[in-house]
């Protein structure tokens, strides 16, 4: 039995490398131009998974710059269509002024693929575009508000940076939920320009001193989510699963996600950082889908979380199964 | 009499801070007469006070440090909040690999964190008092690259800081009812005011910060001023970061304190402090910082539309910085004197005949100027 598993693993072994050793001399050069991984936890598992995909061994022969200018992103790919890479892949920093480039790709036969941020242009000057649809995101949180809290539903929106596509998106679902009178929003705030927990708590703690009576938190980002709850803790309102405040954040952090689990929150909707494997499978196949394609994302609460959503969809470090984070 | 006018005289440099805290105060109590109501909150004393306490905390303490390097080295400080993010992911580096979390490793953390935050605060002040370069170029190297330094040691991720010691430092201790972070806050206070009563530090940060050259010639080394005030401030950024981290729970090298130092800068100019150095107010910064968080939640409370939460927010340091201004003190202060001399004046050309001269002479100037 022994010798029988070592022979595997011997064949194996010596089929990889023969495949390695075929595959090697058309492996597909691929330009990568991404933001810096210290912009966000959900960027940093973004670039793990381009790292991962894009790699040697997955028959890639990859470049990356990661940076927050966009001019300096736009010399990049320049480069990178000089070079004649096959594909260019583009996150982009700042959504205009790419014509230039995108041109260049065009004449150079280069096949471009946007991901995680659109480009003001006309779509006949990329391939594709596979994004995060921040407005189904936004439906699925008030979707979720309408079908588990029962009228009057009261709400306090936190949004985000204002102006940004994840706040335009997430917003007008439930501004649209409201103007059919669906729920009321009670109070309507920001974290500001950076997303800020201590922004949030201000919000939440000025609605309370206000004497608002509200039902729901609708922060659209695990962070103020968290601020939030601060704030309610320190006020003795009760919240989450037993609590009469029903809690939702966005971006699958991992200690939301358990903070979900432990019926701390009530519900996380998913931003999907990981999109190398799609597009690895649309180069592979050589079939690569026109305009804009929009990521399947979901909504987790109480009851359908599970310990493999966790550790599957979750971005940044596990405090593990039970911690609540306040 | 004398001395008490003396004494008022010291704190006149308060009256300017305290009188716009009081404005925004009258605004809030407008808007709401239950503004400074308390109540107790499963024993722990909650309210708008305690709110604003709370959430000033960490730009308090920087702003102390502000107003140091400020006097001293006559430019600003603006690596404040990366600083702070830095010496915070060292301690929760520490607090992580430490194993069993005690009240000492925490302690000892802070320590670590501590002497983080002194050599960022040398590095910097070797820039600016040895190499001469301008405070706020200076620090601009840290504020450029301070978040990805804490990024790396935070091993690109955002650590989760999740033990009950830190959950108790950013809310509250059992049985204590004040929240943590206020506490932390007022010892501070306390250990920086007696520092500055205990040793000469306010006349050589205030020699050098007037004039370098003549505090040299008192035997005053003003690099070694500079430098310090910079240690200092490293030390209030660590102490800053710790509070922020355990208030968070988790360690956001992204947006830990991110932008404070526009908050720390605002509070000390409008703690009547001069922002091109010399003689510094602490309490005037102090009150200056908690000027700031009543300032962003009155505009909360007004119910402000968060569209427009930046502009009125501009709008209202405009309004409190110009009426802050020297230019508007010098002509505030003409104004008081003339309504000075007119009474006085009047109240001269009652008590007789004999002072008639000389107050005709006041009386024809004051009219002259008017």
């Amino acid at each position: 039995m022994k010798r029988l598993s070592l022979l595997l693993v011997v064949m194996l072994v010596l089929s990889t490398v023969c495949g390695l050793a075929i595959a090697a001399p058309k492996t597909i050069k691929v330009g990568i131009v991404n933001l810096p991984p210290e912009e966000s936890g959900y960027r940093q598992a973004n670039v793990e998974d381009m790292n991962q995909v894009f790699s040697k061994a997955n028959g890639y022969d990859a470049k990356q710059t990661n940076t927050a200018d966009n001019s300096e992103q736009m010399a990049a790919a320049m480069g990178y269509i000089r070079d004649g890479v096959d594909y260019l892949l583009i996150s982009a920093a700042n959504a205009s002024g790419w014509d230039d480039v995108l041109l260049a790709a065009k004449r150079a036969g280069v096949t471009v693929i946007l991901f995680d941020r659109l480009i003001d242009t006309d779509p006949s000057n990329y391939q594709a575009a596979l994004v995060s649809d921040m407005y189904y995101e936004g439906q699925l949180a008030t979707d979720w508000v309408l079908a588990n809290v029962q009228a009057p539903r009261n709400v306090i929106l936190i949004r985000g940076q204002l102006g940004s596509a994840a706040e335009v998106g997430r917003s007008a679902p439930l501004l649209k939920a409201e103007a059919e009178g669906k729920l009321n929003i009670v109070w309507d705030g920001t974290g500001g320009d950076t997303w800020s927990l201590e922004e949030a708590r201000r919000v939440v703690e000025a609605a309370i001193a206000a004497g608002k009576d509200f039902n729901v938190i609708y922060a659209q980002n695990d962070g103020m989510a968290q601020g939030a709850c601060q704030a309610l803790e320190a006020a003795g309102i009760r919240f989450g699963k037993n609590g009469k405040v029903k809690i939702i954040g966005f971006d699958f952090n991992r200690f939301a996600l358990r903070n979900v689990q432990a019926g701390y929150w009530d519900a996380d909707v998913q931003c999907n950082p990981r999109m190398a494997t799609q597009i690895d499978q649309w180069i592979k196949s050589g079939n690569i889908p026109k305009g804009i394609v929009y990521q399947k994302e979901i909504i987790l609460d109480t009851k359908t979380i599970t310990d493999d959503h966790i550790a599957k969809y979750g971005i940044n470090p596990d405090p593990g199964r039970g911690v609540i984070t306040r | 009499m004398p001395r008490l006018k003396a004494r008022f005289d010291r704190l006149s440099h308060l009256f300017l801070p305290l009188s716009v805290l009081v404005i925004l105060l009258l605004i809030n109590l407008i808007k709401g007469a239950d503004y400074f109501k308390i109540t107790m909150v499963n024993r722990v004393l909650y309210g708008n006070i305690p709110n604003i306490l709370f959430g000033a905390s960490e730009l308090v303490i920087l702003s102390i440090g502000m107003t140091l390097v400020t006097a001293a080295a006559r430019g600003q400080d603006i690596s404040i909040g990366e600083s702070g993010a830095i010496s915070s992911a060292i301690f929760v580096q520490y607090v992580l690999n430490a194993g069993e979390v005690t009240i000492w490793t925490i302690l000892v953390g802070l320590l670590i964190s501590c002497v983080a935050g002194i050599v960022i605060g040398a590095f910097n002040g070797t820039l600016v008092s040895f190499f001469n370069v301008q405070p706020m170029v200076a620090t601009l190297i840290l504020f450029l690259g301070g978040r990805s330094i804490a990024f790396i040691i935070d091993g690109k991720v955002s650590p989760i800081l999740a033990n009950p010691i830190s959950n108790q430092i950013g809310t509250v201790i059992k049985g204590v009812p004040i929240q943590t972070p206020i506490i932390l806050t007022a010892v501070f206070i306390v250990i920086v005011s007696v520092v500055l009563k205990v040793t000469n530090l306010r006349l050589y940060v205030e020699a050098v910060g007037i004039n370098p050259n003549t505090a040299r010639l008192n035997g005053i080394n003003p690099k070694r001023v500079i430098f310090l005030t910079f240690l200092l401030m490293g030390i209030c950024s660590a102490v800053a970061g710790f509070i922020a981290v355990n208030k968070v729970g988790r360690h956001d090298s992204v947006n830990l304190l991110k932008f404070i130092m526009m908050d720390a800068i605002l509070a000390v100019a409008l703690g009547g402090n001069s922002l091109s150095g010399g003689k510094f107010s602490i309490t005037g910064s102090i009150i200056g910082a908690y000027t700031i968080e009543v300032l962003n939640r009155t505009l909360l409370r007004l119910e402000v539309n968060p569209e427009a939460i930046k502009a009125f927010k501009a709008v209202f340091i405009i309004i409190l910085m110009v009426l802050a201004s020297p230019v508007v003190r010098v002509y505030a202060k003409k104004v008081m004197d003339k309504a000075k001399a007119f009474v006085a004046g009047k109240a001269a050309r009652q008590t007789g005949r004999l002072k008639k001269a000389v107050v005709s002479i006041t009386d024809s100037s004051v009219k002259k100027e008017e």
